[in-house]
């Protein structure tokens, strides 16, 4: 019911709840953008260039001559498309991105401004190697820094996302396997990996895809590897474990000395899936946990930008044992230059092949490399130690509203919920999800770790000040009690004030639309 | 530390709310044998200032495209990327931000996804594309594995005219997984050769097209080829700006193209992050890798945009995924999908013209010296010449006179037994001046 102050101004939230659409669609700040196929801007260009002679009659019928179907824009109309666009992102740079496991910490502008160096983005992957030594000598340090921070002797920079990584070692793995007897075709097989519950579906998929079983590891009460199930499991068909560690509920394999021992013991290999290396670097190093192989997610841990889903950067540590099966090309310091080892046939011979066309992504490594000196062997040391308080304090300050998935004992860079506590609400954790977009903050991780019944995993990272920690646990706390309130309705058609309503993902799935087509099926459209 | 906010007193605070006395009791839970009691053995925190000169430094090593006469291609090309472009993806609200998991507050890069999905199939001539691989070398790889899957057959043949690392990345990662491949002797005219080599086995056959060598193909009739023999075409290509010229592969019959569309927005960064441009046809869609874009709905029925079909995908399959990918080249995709916008397609024609004629200038200066031997028939942008002597040679001498002459072949596959063959491209940044110079200074070098 809506009420009247003295001047006959509105003055209750129903007043609000009943403003009428807009005639246009667009909201305030906020723009209607058509897709640039749906302008004016067929035969329109926006880029100068000299007029061309004309002349490509050598390529006879070659040539292309039916319409492509690309709209122009000119450069004030595509500056206009692309901003009022951009306005309907979440980023980091407005607020916490509280995705855990996947999760993004501030990107440091310096890392761009360095990886727009012409020295190393206006050079050719196939120039000749004594006029681009230093980006030889980049990649080398780079290698130095991520090999002295995880204790481990070697790495292979050129895997191109962390999943890519995780190819990367476990056909390290493979070949040495193969190259001791073990391969998946001979007598004796290794052709077990041993995965927990918990892990990345990227993890059990890659496996999966280098052709090996993929075995499943049972979790203890305490979200943690069952050591009694992984011994049993381990034996002379196993070719390697894949544990995340910290794992993805937030917490640190206790046992993993053990882990490792037993592991080596049966004769199989150590991946560690480093996604979450964030949150021990500079306090604990890999190489002294055992690990034969480990990809690292360069956005994740060292800052480089994610924009809207990638470019990565995987490269992975690897042991002694590991190591020359490494693929190509790799670096090598001669002492009187750098070398880029471009064959698979040199050096040791034992590479497994190559990943990739080039080198990897030296767009990252520069921005990676930038991080690592800003913030120097100490100031790694602190963003592993305020990313874990960080989310120790969430955790502490939200525990008593949410139920925390394992309350004993602290918690690694994440914080993990249950959905124990909406029980009774007919609230579910994506509801919950939904309602924190119109508080202004981008939702949780949801669903995952999948051991987890209505994960929400929460992840802030070093980079958020005690005052937006706050400020989000403040905004929690009250959709919490909102939620336990019964106050459904803010839930239940979450978000209201985002730029779109809940979108309907099993239409999209159903009847899939992947394309923008003519309304009338004119040469714009293909086939 | 500029990029850490928490001050002493907030961590002290922190802690009394946590209910511990110091951060190492957050630690407990690592054993006392892996904890590092200081920090390792690396320099120590370091100003803006600093990093800027210690990483200008290995910079300043380098010989720049942009200041030398440059010829070098061989799947990454050095193109003129307009200043919007770069300034557009160093938004705040594109660059930090992630992947779209919440598309009702992601709806910006969901768009410019789908606008570019429809680029990518209206470039290649396809009926529909993904929202990127990592680059053309996994997008080959991918290709390959989905023609497996495609076809339950297990057998890639792979033209002598793919570009030898895309064949080696391919290799390696399908080798892997059990698909057999066989790759044909390099040949400058080389596409055609694939078609003898299909039998009732083969899952697919790979061409490239402008090839390694340059050679621009009509693919057409392996296509036929491959159709009736049950098997699928997968067309490479290598330097995206090629279809604003060259026919589309779609045109050709290609049912899989694997491109890499770093020529389109993106600089030539040393070999990454590119982007990897897939498309095919639309009854395939379901067993595409990489993630996708779709057209929807929102509760108000408005048109909005999300990510789709990840049935197909890893956290979801798991071990029975289509693959294992999980990224996309995020910037790289925006970087091609707002210089495509700005080119438009009157832009990309004339563009892919002025690439071809600064080529066939080049090619004229240099079919002019003595002992130089142009091999590649028709081409685009980029050719390959007979030099009297080791190319990997001449390429370092007259690298030594500040010119980056192209690629020696023989980089790209030293047991070819093609020392003699150096691949030479030419873009739309190519002047006369460069090209006087190249030819001047090849002449001197094969002279003496």
């Amino acid at each position: 019911m809506s009420t009247m102050n003295t001047v006959g101004r509105p003055t209750t939230p129903n007043a609000v709840e009943s403003k009428p659409a807009t005639l246009t669609g667009g909201r305030g700040l906020l723009q209607n953008e058509a897709l640039i196929f749906e302008g004016d801007g067929w035969g329109k260009t926006g880029v100068d260039l000299p007029e061309p002679m004309g002349n490509a009659s050598d390529l006879g019928n070659l040539v292309r001559k039916d319409p492509i179907g690309l709209p122009g824009l000119s450069e004030p109309e595509a500056m206009r498309h692309y901003v009022r666009l951009s306005q309907k992102n979440h980023a980091i740079d407005l607020a916490i991105y509280p995705l855990g496991s996947c999760t993004m910490k501030h990107n440091p502008r310096l890392n761009e401004k360095m990886a727009r160096l012409p020295g190393f983005s206006d050079i050719h992957p196939l120039q000749p190697q004594s006029t681009v030594q230093g980006a030889l000598e980049l990649m080398d340090t780079l290698s130095h820094w991520l090999t002295t921070l995880t204790g481990m002797p070697a790495v292979a920079l050129s895997p191109k996302a962390g999943a890519h990584g995780e190819l990367c070692g476990l056909m390290a793995i493979r070949a040495a396997h193969r190259a001791a007897g073990h391969g998946l075709r001979s007598d004796k097989p290794r052709n077990k990996v041993l995965v927990p519950t918990s892990a990345h579906g990227t993890n059990p998929a890659t496996a999966a895809f280098v052709g090996y079983t993929v075995v499943e590891i049972a979790q203890t009460e305490d979200g943690r590897v069952d050591l009694a199930d992984l011994e049993a499991k381990l034996g002379d068909d196993v070719a390697a474990i894949m544990v995340t560690n910290p794992n993805t509920c937030g917490l640190f394999e206790r046992d993993i000395l053990e882990i490792s021992r037993l592991t080596h013991e049966a004769g199989a290999y150590f991946y560690c899936d480093g996604a979450n290396f964030n949150a021990i670097v500079g306090r604990v190093r890999p190489g002294d946990l055992g690990v034969d192989a480990m990809h690292i997610n360069l956005h994740k841990t060292f800052s480089t930008p994610h924009g809207g889903g990638g470019p990565g950067a995987g490269p992975v540590v690897l042991s002694e044992a590991l190591a020359p099966f490494a693929p190509a090309p790799w670096v090598v310091n001669t002492g009187d230059g750098f070398k880029l080892v471009e064959r698979e046939e040199d050096e040791a011979g034992q590479a497994f092949g190559r990943l990739c066309a080039f080198q990897g992504q030296m767009g990252m490594y520069v921005r990676a490399l930038s991080y690592m000196m800003s913030h120097g062997s100490d100031g790694l040391r602190q963003v592993a130690e305020d990313a874990v308080l960080n989310a120790n304090y969430i955790k502490a300050r939200l525990s008593d509203v949410m139920s925390a998935a394992f309350p004993e004992g602290p918690c690694m860079h994440e914080a993990l919920f249950d959905d124990e506590w909406l029980k009774g609400t007919d609230i579910t954790t994506l509801d919950f999800a939904k309602a924190m977009i119109d508080e202004g903050f981008h939702p949780m991780t949801m669903y995952f770790p999948l051991v987890v019944h209505g994960a929400m995993l929460i992840e802030p990272t070093e980079t958020e000040s005690k005052a937006e920690l706050d400020r989000f646990i403040h905004a929690m706390r009250a959709l919490a009690e909102a939620a336990k309130a019964g106050d459904k309705d803010r839930f239940k058609g979450a978000p209201f004030h985002a730029p779109m309503k809940r979108l309907d993902e099993t239409r999209a799935a159903r009847q899939p639309v992947l394309r923008w087509t003519a309304p009338d099926g004119s040469n714009m459209a293909a086939e | 530390m500029r990029y850490l906010p928490l001050t002493p007193d907030d961590r002290e605070a922190m802690l009394a709310a946590i209910g511990v006395k110091s951060i190492d009791d957050l630690f407990v839970d690592v054993p006392g044998a892996a904890r590092l009691d200081g920090p390792v053995d690396l320099p120590r925190v370091a100003g803006e200032l600093e990093v800027e000169r210690a990483l200008g430094a290995m910079a300043a090593k380098n010989a720049t495209a942009g200041t030398v006469p440059f010829f070098c291609g061989a799947g990454a090309y050095k193109h003129h990327v307009p200043a919007t472009v770069d300034h557009v993806i160093q938004r705040s609200e594109f660059l930090t931000s992630y992947t779209p998991y919440q598309p009702e507050i992601a709806q910006g890069t969901l768009q410019y996804l789908y606008e570019f999905q429809t680029q990518v199939a209206n470039l290649t001539g396809m009926p529909v594309a993904n929202a990127s691989l990592y680059d053309g070398s996994t997008a080959m790889a991918e290709a390959v594995l989905m023609a497996t899957r495609v076809t339950r057959r297990n057998k890639a043949v792979i033209s002598g005219g793919v570009h030898p690392h895309y064949v080696r990345a391919t290799e390696t990662v399908v080798h892997a997984v059990g698909v057999e491949t066989q790759a044909l002797a390099p040949a400058i005219d080389a596409e055609a050769a694939v078609i003898d080599q299909i039998g009732p086995d083969t899952a697919c056959v790979v061409v490239q097209t402008p090839n390694i060598f340059g050679t621009a193909t009509d693919v057409t009739k392996i296509a036929e080829a491959a159709h009736a023999a049950g098997a699928l075409l997968i067309v490479v290509v290598t330097e995206a700006v090629s279809m604003g010229l060259l026919k589309s592969p779609g045109e050709m019959g290609a049912d899989i193209v694997a491109a890499e569309g770093q020529s389109i927005g993106n600089a030539l960064n040393f070999g990454g992050p590119y982007v990897g441009l897939f498309a095919t046809r639309d009854k395939l869609v379901r067993q595409m890798p990489g993630r996708l874009c779709g057209e929807t709905v929102d509760a108000d029925g408005e048109r909005g945009f999300v990510l789709t079909l990840s049935t197909r995908e890893q956290h979801i399959r798991r071990d029975k995924a289509t693959s294992n990918i999980c990224t996309n080249s995020g910037l790289c995709t925006l970087a091609f999908t707002i210089h495509m916008s700005l080119l438009g397609e009157t832009g990309l024609r004339k563009l892919a013209l002025l690439n071809h004629e600064a080529a066939v200038k080049t090619r004229d200066a240099l079919a002019a010296i003595p002992g130089v031997e142009v091999l590649t028939p028709r081409f685009f942008n980029e050719f390959a010449v007979k030099l009297p002597k080791p190319a990997g040679e001449v390429v370092e001498q007259l690298a030594n006179h500040h010119i980056l002459a192209g690629v020696p072949y023989s980089r790209l596959a030293p047991d070819a037994g093609m020392d003699d063959v150096l691949l030479v491209a030419a873009t739309e940044i190519t002047t006369d001046a460069d090209i006087k110079i190249l030819a001047t200074a090849l002449a001197k070098v094969l002279a003496n």
